[in-house]
């Protein structure tokens, strides 16, 4: 399975699937499935990441404009990496009548299986000019190792 | 579960450049949020990955443009594999037609957690007002 990346372009639509969704979430619950992928709920968005690595680190971005660092939680489970948050409106704002809404809000969850190990608790994460950067250094055994060739 | 089976093994940002070849980029036109009140209009523009100095903003024939540039990274492109790539080349684009009663001169912006906010006051002669009975 690959990760998800749908990017609503207009919340303002009525989905006439709005009951299944919640029919659906009903289930979920009754059954405490995790859920390990973003699903198209109304009220949620996804926001864009990127996973790279290098010899040492795995790093993943993910593009969150316009937020403070305590609306988003990172987690990680096992070998699951999962980051989620609300993004609302800053009512104060919002006084005037809006001609043109593209910006999504509401809450987002990303969580997928980290592709190699990692230390766990050296992980770190920073928040920068919209961008959330997280860097997982790599466990010991998952580094690329030089393998010595003696003469025998 | 979602599960990732193997990184690509292309190289880095397709966006970063080295000085001899001629930039060819490509902008990703980014989410607004436009707002109109009585004596102006708010516009919120999502840059993700933007700085104040890798932003331009210019204003011309009554057009408001709006660029940012993703700045070179940190990782040199040949040591870095991607597994999953959902981020444009992060540079951004966008241009706005101005309605004619904003006051070119008094706009303002900041920007903050990749999120610019513009300012777009009306003229004092567009402004509604009210007139004194005497």
């Amino acid at each position: 399975m690959k990760l998800i990346n749908y990017r609503p372009l207009n919340q303002d639509i009525y989905s006439p699937f709005d009951r299944l969704h919640s029919l659906r979430d009903l289930f979920d619950s009754a059954f405490a499935l995790a859920s390990q992928e973003s699903r198209l709920r109304p009220g949620t968005w996804n926001p864009a990441l990127d996973i790279y690595e290098n010899d040492s680190s795995l790093f993943v971005e993910v593009e969150l404009p316009g937020m403070k660092k305590e609306d988003f939680d990172i987690s990680l489970e096992d070998d699951v990496l999962t980051v989620s948050g609300q993004r609302s409106q800053e009512n104060e704002n919002r006084s005037g009548e809006s001609f043109r809404s593209e910006r999504v809000f509401g809450q987002f969850r990303r969580s997928f299986t980290l592709p190699v190990a990692v230390q766990a608790e050296a992980v770190k994460a920073a928040y920068q000019d919209g961008v959330l950067r997280i860097e997982l250094p790599k466990a010991e055994e998952a580094k690329p190792r030089k393998i010595e060739v003696g003469i025998a | 579960m979602t599960q990732i089976l193997h990184p690509t093994q292309r190289d880095g940002v397709p966006a970063t450049q080295t000085a001899a070849q001629p930039r060819a980029l490509h902008y990703s036109k980014p989410p607004v949020h436009l707002q109109q009140t009585a004596d102006g209009y708010t516009l919120e523009v999502e840059l993700p990955g933007i700085t104040k100095s890798s932003l331009e903003l210019t204003v011309e024939d009554g057009q408001l443009t709006i660029l940012g540039h993703r700045s070179a990274d940190d990782e040199s492109p040949k040591t870095v594999r991607y597994w999953h790539q959902e981020r444009g080349p992060g540079n951004f684009k966008r241009v706005f037609d101005l309605d004619p009663a904003i006051d070119a001169s008094s706009i303002s912006a900041s920007i903050e957690q990749g999120l610019l906010t513009i300012r777009l006051p009306k003229a004092e002669a567009h402004q509604p007002r009210k007139i004194e009975v005497k």
